[in-house]
């Protein structure tokens, strides 16, 4: 938080081109403030995952700017991974331990963040004890412990049942309104992304450019039947399009 | 669903037991039928039966040397001062090829050079028969307790090192990412995420180099013969003066003791990472 930033999270011009010469990224810009939840959408391999990769630090851009403070970042990615030998409650301790967070501070934020995700009463279990959903929840807790400015999430749900996943999307919009972070979300499910974000970016395929962006009509808190929705129906019909127009 | 697996997991206990138990009698079977059938007259007292060996060497405490007409002595005691002899071997040489194994994986872990520089004389460490360097280790260090220590040290270390570099390698890399997301040294990384996730493996290697410390235990007292005999000396001694009924009790004990090893490794690993392990916990 030492450098006053004018946006959460910033990418201007972004562009990535790896070692063996594969063009991720080709002049991305985008930002995104607190209280803002912005999906990417696009086709497989389009370079979606790069940007949360480039934003967390993971990876390094190869042209133009990326602006984001590295202290305040949570990020959920595509495998839960829990580490199999600590129970719940010390996994979601995890990310707080390497901050040499003090134990006192924690114990009271690892309560709230179990809590938030409903997995207080799970705490003593084992990862391989847990079904897909709570994995997932596990690991949304072990972020939320050091209480992000900014979320990046990297097809979190990808791998859940239609039933977990929609349950999860509520959680999280309940979470999102909560904290009131800054979220950047991926995935390849169009209804997910509708549902959750203020934003809808279209990415194209490889190099990954953005070429669409929808603001999403619905204020929060969302029910789910907002999925039934004509509006709902009608947007996701027109990132569709963008989607068959963005494949190669 | 919990009424339709019960069943045949009570079904497969039972199993466990039956197949093991049924191995064994037609193993003693078959020493019987050596020994009655196969054996033929002065060639008899060469495999004595089993039951023999067990009141012989078991069940008697002490056979003075000279009782009898015994010119070695024989009976549990001797049995049991050997295997003394020989833990001591084993335990020794098990607990510095662990403390070794563990500290050259660990920097073969940290530098790809490290690992390039050192396996390939590991490989030749494992590869070269031990009797190559028996002549080396009297010469060098003595026909004594150290050099049997030597030769448990050398035949043990291999799998140690091979699974805990193995372990600590293949930790994925979603869990590196998450540590370098939240900047852990490379020290936080070994102690928080890779020895851990090496456990299983780790406990892998140890159960084998337990038990090959047994055998290197038994094999150095054929070399090294100074000090306290340990069971290997025993079986040599018993052989030489045909003490056949003792000769197998000492064959016998050393097995017990290789099985214990392995056991006891089995069940300590199980009781630290059975908990989380899949593969481990049933």
């Amino acid at each position: 938080m030492s450098v006053t930033q004018e946006h959460a999270l910033e990418f201007k011009n972004l562009s990535m081109v790896f070692p063996d010469g594969t063009h991720a990224l080709d002049d991305v810009s985008l930002s995104i403030e607190r209280g803002e939840f912005v999906t990417v959408v696009g086709p497989s391999g389009c370079g979606k995952s790069t940007l949360l990769r480039i934003a967390s630090g993971l990876e390094t851009h190869t042209g133009g700017e990326c602006n984001v403070d590295r202290d305040s970042i949570g990020y959920v990615f595509q495998d839960a991974t829990l580490f199999p030998w600590r129970t719940v409650r010390k996994n979601v301790e995890l990310i707080a331990e390497l901050h040499g967070v003090g134990s006192a501070t924690m114990a009271p934020r690892v309560d709230e963040s179990l809590e938030l995700v409903g997995l207080k009463e799970h705490e003593v279990k084992y990862p391989r004890q847990l079904s897909g959903g709570m994995k997932m929840r596990a690991s949304l807790a072990r972020s939320l412990v050091l209480q992000p400015d900014v979320f990046l999430f990297d097809e979190p749900f990808g791998a859940l049942d239609e039933i977990s996943r929609e349950r999860l999307n509520d959680e999280l919009l309940s979470l999102f309104k909560t904290k009131n972070f800054a979220g950047l979300f991926i995935t390849h499910s169009i209804a997910e992304a509708v549902f959750l974000s203020t934003r809808v970016l279209v990415m194209s395929a490889r190099p990954g450019r953005i070429v669409a962006d929808y603001e999403v009509p619905f204020g929060y808190p969302r029910s789910h039947e907002i999925r039934y929705d004509a509006a709902f129906a009608e947007l996701s019909g027109k990132i569709s399009n963008d989607l068959r127009g963005a494949h190669p | 669903m919990s009424t339709d697996t019960v069943e045949p997991k009570r079904f497969e206990g039972m199993g466990r037991f039956v197949g093991p138990v049924g191995v064994f009698v037609l193993f003693i079977g078959f020493w019987y039928f050596t020994h009655h059938v196969l054996m033929s007259g002065p060639k008899k007292p060469l495999v004595p039966v089993p039951h023999d060996v067990v009141s012989d060497s078991f069940l008697t405490w002490n056979i003075e040397r000279g009782a009898g007409g015994s010119r070695t002595g024989g009976g549990l005691v001797k049995l049991l001062e050997g295997l003394f002899e020989s833990v001591q071997v084993a335990a020794l040489g098990l607990a510095i090829a662990i403390a070794l194994g563990f500290a050259l994986a660990t920097l073969m872990s940290q530098a790809k050079w490290v690992q390039n520089a050192l396996w390939p004389f590991l490989i030749a460490l494992q590869a070269m028969p031990i009797l190559a360097f028996v002549p080396l280790i009297g010469t060098v260090i003595g026909f004594n307790f150290k050099a049997r220590v030597m030769v448990c040290i050398i035949i043990a270390i291999f799998p140690i090192v091979a699974n805990t570099l193995f372990g600590l390698l293949s930790v994925d890399r979603g869990y590196h990412e998450l540590m370098t997301l939240n900047g852990a040294s490379r020290m936080t990384r070994l102690v928080k995420l890779q020895f851990p996730a090496a456990m299983p493996s780790i406990f892998t290697g140890l159960q084998i180099s337990a038990g090959l410390s047994v055998v290197g235990a038994v094999v150095g007292d054929f070399f090294f013969r100074q000090g306290e005999p340990g069971l290997g000396r025993l079986i040599n001694l018993y052989q030489n003066s045909t003490a056949y009924e003792q000769m197998y009790g000492a064959v016998v004990m050393s097995a017990l003791l290789g099985i214990a090893v392995f056991v006891m490794f089995g069940w300590i690993g199980n009781r630290i990472v059975g908990s989380w392990h899949e593969k481990r916990s049933s």
